[in-house]
């Protein structure tokens, strides 16, 4: 663990979106210590611009307060980004192991399936399941996780595929283990790494989804998002630009951070990799 | 056997492989649209106001509707292999005549950006890797990640701010000029003016990701064994990199270009819907808007066949680059 | 004495901060002259490649580079001549080949186009002079059928010809040097032979003098004038071949030269009648079928294993030898039942195990068990060294404490350090891993071991140790052995018995003393003529 975290460290960008995710963590923790009120409230005068009437980064057509809307809505990309992920990453390792460890026709039609959804394209199938299945953080969550698990399952069926004739797995046959034994406890562990980065990626990826999706009108109506006040903003870019710049700014520094966490994490847990640059 | 009738089999395979796929795609359409609440006699009923329940009876056994599912699946695939996706209640139109209406308009939209992405997605790639951890491979390194990590509702955005509301360079909307009715060359520009901003938003993103993968696939080939070759063989740095290098860290960009597409298809319909461009994507949101599902649902399925299509391509384009292909 | 071509003096190559040594090679001096061979040999880590690296000016660049020192080639200094002058020098006045040639050659070009390069970078010569003279190289490095080889890729290559196209490559503008970089070290031993000679015969032609890097002392014999002996980045011996292989002077060369197995077969103990295991017409195939509509690649169908017969008796080590793809591993595999085999039988003890399901089989694993060949890869490196070796009996039911203090016992046999339970194998050597994989086999009490190539990941004189430990054990244990090796040096010094593998069938077999001094399969004999080093008898003495 020391050794990881002096590998991670030696990566300053890495370093730096650590402290920046823990700052918008704390931040969505506290949003209601800064902002008490509900940040659907109208709070004053309507498309007043930043630092004017009270408003720090100014005011919606409703008089709704954007800063408020931000700190409010950071609960909420992130934790979309996160269920989504470990649900996704869940659905990838379930298909990608059995793919993996037991090949031939497992191997086929459970990659079948892979290739099918990896092959739809995943914004419009997120969109139509969205849709279908009535705008909610459940449904949300869902629809992220269904356009996103294929990429996981190929890497861990990948891992898996050659890990599975290494010498040590052979060993654990000839010692009499059971299969789940081997996939759960031996083959695993060692894939995980990649499966770590791959993940820290993706939450980056399912909260840009989730803001698409709410851009487009998908959002949970009644919890605030980051997407929901750029899609509420959009019509009036014109006369009230901050109303969408500044929830976009929140989204890429949030984004920003978590893949300059992801190739961190890449150099401290793949070291061979970075010695070749 | 020879190299093309290699090449020629492997297609073929490609080929016969993309059906099922394409079938499971429609099933899934197919119980999609079953999964929906209320079917399409709901809507019409919606339409019309109130329609009484005998006469919505009566329309489901017209349409079909009171068969087994299993039986509604088979007339379904059979309609869709007749190209019949239904009808879009909301246009008054067969979804496929408004799908093929407005599919030159996304057609378009896809080209410029995918050879706007994937050029200069290699030739920043390239530069990065050979002026390793110089200022130029550094800016190239941060305006990647950045443009990696904003979403692309928010650069359309902030594109029509700038280049349209301010410096008024480009039109903020649309895809020609509705006022003026251009002809000939004079179209052709005005499309070209309304094409600038949509293709760089929508590819930003890609490009970001082709120079990053450019960028590791370099470095990558530069640590390989067949360098070190080269090098004792006398070469010049220049042709180890431009015709040894290169070509094999083309291989892995390519092949995601070709995985890249379904999702550039999604961005589309982000862009299209930020700027107004009447294409597929801006019809998909129309329709969601209406919840018009026959009409998305046939947006969907076609966008998946494109997909399936342009995979092949890159397949083949892949065989020609990499004469491993039959090992694999 | 011949025309000097190269001088290395006082030579020192510093490592990145925070390498395990400051320098990779220190203070080292080498001379080269006109047709003449001179070895490095070392083991690894010597720093052996690193010198060959830097006469090319191939260091790692920027991590390792010359700190002092120079390497004189005509009148030239190579560490200091223009970037300009040393490419001009690559491949047209000092060449280099490689130990890997699948690696070291363009995937996406073609072989023709390869050699090309060299004339178009070198020399001015039309398009269709160049075509003929690589035509003509492909010829005179063996090539069979050089006209269709000049249009392949390298993966439609054997091993064999993959070298010698780089062979042809290197020598394509007739070098003053040529640099060989363990060129015959993952190549089959007939092969390696014929690329030997073949080096041989280039370098009569054009009077070159070749810097050989080897760790293998056979190759050495069979090549060197003279010899350079490496360790840990400095020279501890140099001198003619003769001297340093029958009368070597320092510790550590009498060291390396006492590991060479001997090639002097041991004498088959008398035989138990006691028959361990027993497999009756055992065959194994891979691929074939399974294509699609006729359209996929056409699958070959691969004979890995063909109706083999083998019986293995109580004590004794019977040895299976062969070239790669022989189907030797794939044999034990099948004994073992990782694999499951198409036909045949195999008989443990009294106990038929051919048809038996996973379940069934489970409490006859524990009487056969295996060591395996890369110490790297046989250890999972997320879980303890105690872990590894005592989750065997724990599988088979025996209680926590009894196969802890077990783990023990065995850390103790195989020579271990009894605080090693609690480490991560990453923390050990390879030699080191090699003996928890043997504790790891031991650990469920075996009546048999399958060694698949246990050596031959590891160097010379670590393999004398763990060769010297599986015999002690065998002995110790009264275990049977049976021992895969592409080695015959190794099958002769461990060997009672030996069956020797071709293409899936075993061609031979007999007692080691027999088979080695009166083969009569062909292909046996053509195996024994190409043991490196066959004709030197390696002094005896003690270190």
């Amino acid at each position: 663990m020391a050794d990881f975290w002096r590998r991670y460290r030696r990566n300053r960008a890495a370093v730096f979106g650590l402290v920046v995710i823990i700052l918008i963590i704390i931040m969505a923790l506290t949003a209601s210590l800064f902002y008490p009120n509900d940040p659907f409230r109208l709070m004053g005068k309507p498309l007043s611009g930043p630092l004017t009437n009270g408003f720090l980064l100014g005011s919606d057509s409703l008089g709704r307060d954007v800063a408020s809307g931000i700190v409010h809505g950071a609960k909420t990309s992130l934790l979309i980004g996160f269920v989504a992920t470990i649900v996704s990453v869940f659905i990838g390792i379930f298909f990608g192991a059995f793919a993996g460890y037991f090949g031939g026709r497992v191997d086929d039609s459970l990659m079948r399936v892979t290739e099918i959804f990896q092959t739809i394209p995943s914004f419009i199938f997120a969109i139509l399941l969205v849709a279908i299945m009535k705008p909610s953080i459940g449904s949300i969550v869902i629809a992220i996780a269904v356009v996103s698990w294929p990429g996981v399952a190929r890497l861990v069926r990948g891992e898996f595929l050659a890990l599975k004739n290494r010498e040590f797995v052979q060993a654990c046959h000839t010692l009499g283990m059971s299969d789940f034994r081997i996939m759960l406890r031996e083959i695993l562990p060692n894939c995980l790494s990649p499966i770590i980065v791959v993940g820290s990626l993706m939450v980056a990826t399912a909260i840009l989804i989730e803001s698409g999706l709410a851009f487009l009108g998908l959002g949970d109506p009644n919890i605030m998002s980051w997407g929901f006040l750029i899609g509420a903003g959009r019509t009036m870019l014109r006369s009230a630009w901050w109303v969408c710049t500044f929830p976009g700014v929140a989204i890429l520094i949030t984004v920003l951070a978590i893949n300059l966490i992801g190739e961190g994490l890449n150099d401290a847990l793949n070291p061979r990799l970075k010695e070749r640059q | 056997m020879t190299r093309s009738s290699k090449i020629f089999r492997y297609v073929g395979k490609r080929l016969l492989q993309g059906v099922p796929i394409i079938i499971a795609i429609v099933v899934i359409n197919f119980f999609l649209l079953n999964l929906a609440e209320g079917d399409a006699v709901d809507v019409l009923a919606g339409e019309a106001g109130s329609a009484t329940p005998e006469y919505m009876e009566q329309l489901r056994k017209r349409f079909g509707l009171d068969q087994p599912l299993p039986v509604q699946l088979m007339v379904y695939l059979k309609n869709v292999l007749s190209l019949d996706l239904g009808y879009s209640f909301r246009h008054e139109m067969p979804v496929n005549a408004l799908i093929f209406d407005r599919f030159a308009a996304t057609g378009l939209l896809m080209t410029s950006t995918i050879i706007l992405a994937v050029g200069f997605g290699i030739l920043l790639g390239l530069l990065a890797a050979m002026r390793l951890n110089t200022w130029k491979d550094n800016i190239i390194t941060v305006f990647a990640l950045i443009t990696y990590a904003t979403p692309l509702f928010w650069v359309g955005l902030m594109m029509i701010v700038v280049f349209s509301l301010n410096l008024g360079w480009f039109p903020t909307s649309g895809m020609t000029n509705v006022a003026a009715f251009y002809e000939g060359w004079d179209y052709v520009v005005d499309v070209s003016r309304h094409l600038v901003l949509p293709t760089i938003t929508l590819s930003l993103f890609y490009l970001a990701l082709y120079t990053r993968m450019m960028r590791a696939s370099m470095l990558e080939q530069y640590g390989q064994d067949y360098v070190v070759t080269a090098r004792a063989k006398g070469l010049t740095e220049r042709r180890i990199t431009y015709v040894h290098v290169l070509r094999n860290a083309l291989l892995p960009v390519v092949t995601m270009a070709g995985v890249q597409v379904g999702a550039l298809i999604g961005g589309s319909v982000i862009v299209e819907s930020v700027f107004a461009w009447p294409g597929l994507g801006m019809l998909a949101f129309e329709s969601l808007f209406a919840r018009d599902l026959n009409l998305l649902l046939g947006i969907f399925l076609l966008s998946s066949m494109l997909v399936v299509a342009v995979n092949l391509i890159v397949d083949i384009i892949y065989c020609f680059l990499d004469p491993r292909i039959e090992v694999n | 004495m011949t025309q000097k071509l190269l001088s290395i003096n006082d030579l020192s190559i510093l490592l990145p901060i925070g390498a395990d040594r400051q320098y990779a090679v220190q203070d080292i001096g080498v001379e080269l002259h006109a047709g003449e061979t001179v070895c490095v040999v070392g083991e690894s880590g010597s720093g052996k490649s690193l010198t060959a690296r830097a006469v090319m000016g191939l260091l790692p660049a920027p991590h390792v580079r010359v700190d002092r020192g120079e390497i004189i080639f005509g009148d030239e200094d190579i560490t200091k001549v223009s970037y300009e002058r040393l490419r001009g020098l690559r491949g047209s006045e000092i060449s280099m080949i490689f130990q890997e040639p699948m690696t070291a050659l363009n995937p996406v070009m073609t072989i023709g186009d390869q050699i090309d390069e060299i004339f178009r970078y070198h020399v001015s010569m039309s398009a269709k002079e160049r075509a003929k003279k690589a035509l003509s190289l492909l010829v005179d490095v063996n090539l069979p059928d050089p006209a269709k080889i000049i249009d392949a890729y390298p993966h439609e290559l054997s091993g064999g010809q993959r070298q010698r196209s780089m062979i042809a490559m290197a020598l394509a503008l007739g070098p003053k040097i040529l640099i060989a970089d363990e060129p015959t070290t993952a190549l089959d031993v007939t092969t390696q032979a014929q690329i030997l000679q073949l080096i041989k015969d280039m370098q009569k032609r054009l009077d070159t003098g070749v810097l050989f890097i080897t760790h293998d002392f056979g190759v050495v014999a069979d090549i060197a004038d003279r010899v350079v002996v490496m360790q840990d980045g400095k020279i501890v011996e140099t001198g003619t071949t003769k001297q340093v292989l029958q009368t070597p002077s320092h510790p550590y060369t009498k060291s390396l030269i006492a590991a060479i197995p001997r090639l002097k077969p041991r004498k088959a103990r008398s035989r138990a009648a006691e028959v361990v295991l027993k497999t009756e017409g055992v065959c194994k195939s891979f691929g074939g079928g399974n294509s699609f509509f006729g359209l996929g690649r056409a699958n070959r169908e691969v004979k890995a294993v063909q109706n083999v017969q083998i019986e293995l008796r109580r004590g004794e080590t019977l040895g299976v030898v062969g070239e790669s793809g022989s189907g030797k591993s794939t044999l034990a595999r099948c004994v073992i039942r990782l694999i499951d085999s198409d036909e045949g039988k195999l008989q443990l003890g009294d106990v038929d195990i051919t048809k038996l399901s996973r379940n069934e089989l489970r409490p006859h694993r524990k009487r056969v068990q295996m060591v395996f060949q890369d110490p790297f890869a046989s250890l999972n490196p997320r879980i303890r060294v105690g872990d590894i070796i005592s989750q065997g009996p724990i599988l088979q039911g025996v209680d926590q404490e009894d196969a802890s203090k077990r783990t023990y016992e065995l850390l103790d046999i195989v020579g271990l350090d009894r605080r090693s339970f609690e480490r991560f194998p990453h923390e050990f050597s390879g030699g080191q891993r090699q003996r928890i994989g043997i504790a790891r086999a031991l650990s469920l009490k075996p009546d048999i071991l399958v060694a698949d190539e246990p050596v031959s990941a590891l160097d010379v004189s670590i393999q004398a140790q763990i060769l010297e430990l599986l015999d002690d054990i065998r002995a110790q244990m009264d275990l049977s052995m049976l021992f895969i090796t592409h080695d015959l040096r190794v099958a002769a010094q461990v060997c009672d018995y030996v069956a020797v593998m071709q293409s899936g069938k075993i061609v031979e077999m007999g007692p080691t003393a027999e088979l080695f001094a009166n083969p009569k399969d062909a292909y046996t004999q053509s195996l024994l003529a190409a043991i490196p080093g066959k004709d030197w008898h390696f002094s005896e003495f003690k270190t």
